[in-house]
């Protein structure tokens, strides 16, 4: 490895990040977002209407020329550590990663262009839980109608168009309407999920399912440790500030040796995490070193942001077990993250043969 | 400013001037010190161009291209790594022209008098006593006038004493001082003949460190670093150097102890087993990260943003260090159960991935004490990264000579 990657963020790149702060500070804070968790309308369609038509955040993956922004996954991936941060319960990853990801190793240009405005929502049709490969569920197409039953979909109630991938090798874009989707009582409340039901629905092809699930859900992975850096990033910052604020036994409970060395432990993970999440963003971005950076970050993040996110609940003391305190939203995230796209032990797995140590 | 391509043109000049091929090792190595080329960032005159240090990179490539003997750094790593940028800051002239060149050549090793038997973790409470013969300056602020320094006391865990031709060195200068203000930093003539070195034999087998023993050692009022009083604050550029030589070398993907960790696992498939395979895969993970943290800390340092990550960096090395080594003595089996040489030696230099799996298991339980202990390093995080508050403290106004011990 002669080259190394770019794991700074730019100073263009800090400047996305403030702008993406400010508008989250302003229309994301943490009572609203608990409160929609349980409204009829889990997605925050205003805050996406912002982040896309208003910043163009939807299009950075998209080349200029088709509609779309032309940045790369490095830009996209400081986006999502904010959105990580603020828990915003919009379908970022889902639509402007994963699915237009899928759509870009095909060719439905103006499906694309809509993606990347923001306008439509699109949702690629497999259960958050798959990790990078191909699709192992897929659609009928009998009669060029789609048939079948998907379940753990992630954003899929906030979904204009399902991409689907089908028996036959295709991936096909189903109108969200012309399908069933209904939603699941999900453990993550801010991404929730949702089955898919097909029952002839008329679709059109837009590629080919095996490589486009494949590009899409790599990607998905890979960005998805920036959010999983962010809500561990938000978990440590929360709590070390608690931990100066709080007093008992006369002190703030954050000079007790044991709380700051496991503060300290979990600093040292969440620097890690970055050095991981910035890493397979870059690779993403280069195209170099891609899968073993991506299976890297992914093998590191979930434990990293289940465990600080547990400690802030922890270290919060009887506040951090209330529905009032946020903490719960990172936790549930966290949780559900370290399962999305696979899990860490998935990703070990998979390293294996990546960098050739074998099983027994 | 000095740029790549300047520096390019000076190496190729010293190179035309003095070909390897043709110029003995010294000779060579003292000419690349006046050319300014030994470290870059240094001032010029003091073997550097006052560059970039991140253009260092450059003059090595060249000179190492063109098959020119290098200053052999692990043998020296103490006196480039702390005596150096030490004796930088807060040498007089005439010191830092006495003592960088043949420093950094190699003629003169160096090494550390700080630790003592009493004082680890809590170094400023360091008992080795420094008393002021006629002449030396009588209190902070007080220009040097001659004289000297009689210094009594004994040092611990002292790598390459027996070959130091130097000494950094701290003592108490004043016990009726708080233990931080009472200290003053020398540079010690280890040919002093009150001055006994003594090796320490550890769970290695072999002697890397040493017992120091100081007995009406004389060091000239010239010899002292910094002001009378003011040692801890001068050995503060030390220590932070120190962690920063510790954690912060830069490797390549399984550059370090997962290295010999993976190479085993693919050339011996008989041993096997499900369970390792999970802990391998976890470490594996675990040392690149590491290494990407240090990598990106790199990158802040060459931009000139320095992160709180160096502060973390040693941490890691030393818990995956000593997981790793340890996960290989086990994958080893029945080899497991032996060990290369308990043979009592003393090394010139110590290399962390040298001998066998044994050797580097229990090497690496030193990787968490030496240079500030995890515990102590963490307390450092919490503190100085977090901005957690301080234990509350009962030592630091009370006068040295009072304190319990």
């Amino acid at each position: 490895m002669s080259t190394q990657p770019d794991l700074l963020y730019s100073e263009e790149e800090e400047a996305l990040r403030a702008a993406v702060r400010d508008l989250l500070t302003d229309h994301c804070e943490a009572a609203g977002v608990i409160a929609r968790t349980e409204s009829d309308a889990p997605h925050d369609l205003a805050l996406w209407k912002s982040l896309t038509e208003g910043m163009g955040l939807a299009g950075l993956l998209v080349p200029e020329a088709l509609g779309g922004q032309g940045a790369t996954h490095r830009e996209a991936a400081v986006v999502l550590e904010e959105l990580g941060r603020a828990v915003a319960p919009v379908p970022y990853l889902s639509s402007a990663v994963v699915a237009t990801e899928a759509l870009l190793d095909g060719g439905d240009e103006e499906l694309l262009g809509r993606l990347a405005s923001g306008r439509t929502v699109g949702v690629l049709a497999v259960g958050l839980h798959t990790p990078p490969g191909p699709a192992r569920r897929t659609a009928r197409l009998e009669n060029g109608a789609l048939h079948g039953g998907l379940t753990g979909v992630a954003d899929a109630t906030a979904a204009d168009v399902l991409l689907v991938p089908a028996d036959d090798g295709g991936l096909y874009a189903v109108a969200a309407e012309a399908a069933t989707v209904t939603p699941q009582v999900s453990l993550d409340l801010t991404r929730p999920v949702a089955t898919v039901t097909l029952d002839g629905a008329p679709g059109r092809r837009v590629g080919d399912a095996e490589p486009a699930v494949r590009r899409a859900l790599r990607a998905g992975a890979g960005l998805l440790a920036s959010e999983q850096l962010g809500v561990a990033d938000w978990a440590l910052t929360e709590t070390v500030r608690y931990l100066k604020e709080r007093k008992q036994f006369n002190r703030p409970v954050g000079g007790f040796q044991a709380l700051k060395h496991r503060l300290a432990q979990l600093w040292l993970e969440v620097v890690g995490l970055r050095a991981a999440a910035r890493a397979a963003a870059d690779a993403l971005a280069t195209g170099a070193d891609t899968d073993v950076m991506v299976t890297v970050a992914q093998a590191h993040a979930g434990p990293v942001a289940v465990r600080a996110t547990e400690e802030a609940v922890q270290l919060h003391g009887g506040i951090g077990m209330t529905w009032e305190h946020p903490a719960h939203l990172h936790l549930k995230r966290a949780k559900a993250d370290s399962i999305a796209y696979g899990t860490a032990g998935a990703h070990r797995e998979a390293l294996a043969a990546l960098v050739d140590l074998r099983a027994p | 400013m000095t740029d790549a391509a300047e520096l390019r043109s000076r190496t190729q000049e010293l190179l035309a001037a003095h070909p390897p091929a043709g110029t003995g090792r010294l000779e060579f190595l003292r000419a690349r010190f006046d050319a300014g080329l030994a470290w870059v960032h240094f001032p010029a005159g003091l073997g550097g161009l006052d560059a970039p240090r991140s253009l260092q990179a450059v003059v090595d490539a060249e000179l190492q291209a063109a098959g020119a003997p290098d200053n052999d750094p692990r043998r020296i790593g103490i006196g480039l790594g702390m005596a150096a940028p030490t004796i930088l800051k807060y040498g007089t002239e005439e010191q830092k022209r006495r003592f960088l060149r043949p420093l950094w050549t190699g003629e003169e090793v160096w090494c550390q008098l700080f630790s003592e038997p009493g004082a680890g973790s809590d170094l400023a409470a360091l008992g080795t006593r420094a008393v002021r013969e006629d002449g030396a300056p009588s209190g902070p602020g007080e220009a040097g006038s001659g004289g000297s320094w009689v210094v009594n006391g004994q040092k611990v865990w002292t790598s390459s004493a027996h070959v130091a031709r130097w000494a950094i060195l701290i003592a108490r200068t004043d016990p009726d001082l708080p233990k931080h203000r009472g200290i003053t930093y020398f540079l010690c003539d280890m040919t002093d003949p009150g001055v006994e070195v003594r090796p320490l034999r550890q769970i290695t087998g072999e002697a890397e460190f040493n017992e120091v023993f100081l007995t009406d050692v004389r060091i000239p009022d010239s010899r002292r670093l910094g002001e009378v009083g003011d040692g801890w604050r001068v050995a503060q550029t030390t220590l932070n150097n120190e962690r920063v030589a510790i954690g912060g070398m830069r490797l390549p993907r399984e550059g370090g102890m997962i290295g010999p960790l993976s190479k085993t696992w693919r050339e011996r498939p008989e041993l096997r087993t499900h369970d390792l395979h999970q802990r391998l895969l976890k470490l594996w993970v675990e040392a690149e990260v590491t290494r990407l943290t240090g990598e990106r800390l790199r990158q802040q340092l060459a931009v000139g943003q320095p992160g709180p990550e160096g502060a973390g960096m040693k941490l890691a090395f030393a818990r995956l260090n000593q997981e790793i080594s340890g996960l290989e003595v086990e994958l080893r089996g029945e080899e497991g159960l032996l060990y290369d040489d308990w043979t009592m030696r003393r090394p010139e230099l110590v290399d962390f991935t040298g001998r066998d799996a044994g050797y580097r298991y229990l090497r690496s339980k030193g990787n968490s004490i030496e240079g500030g202990t995890s515990e102590v390093l963490l307390n450092i995080v919490a503190e100085r990264v977090l901005g957690l508050p301080a234990e509350p403290r009962t030592d630091k106004d009370v006068a040295w000579k009072d304190l319990a011990r």
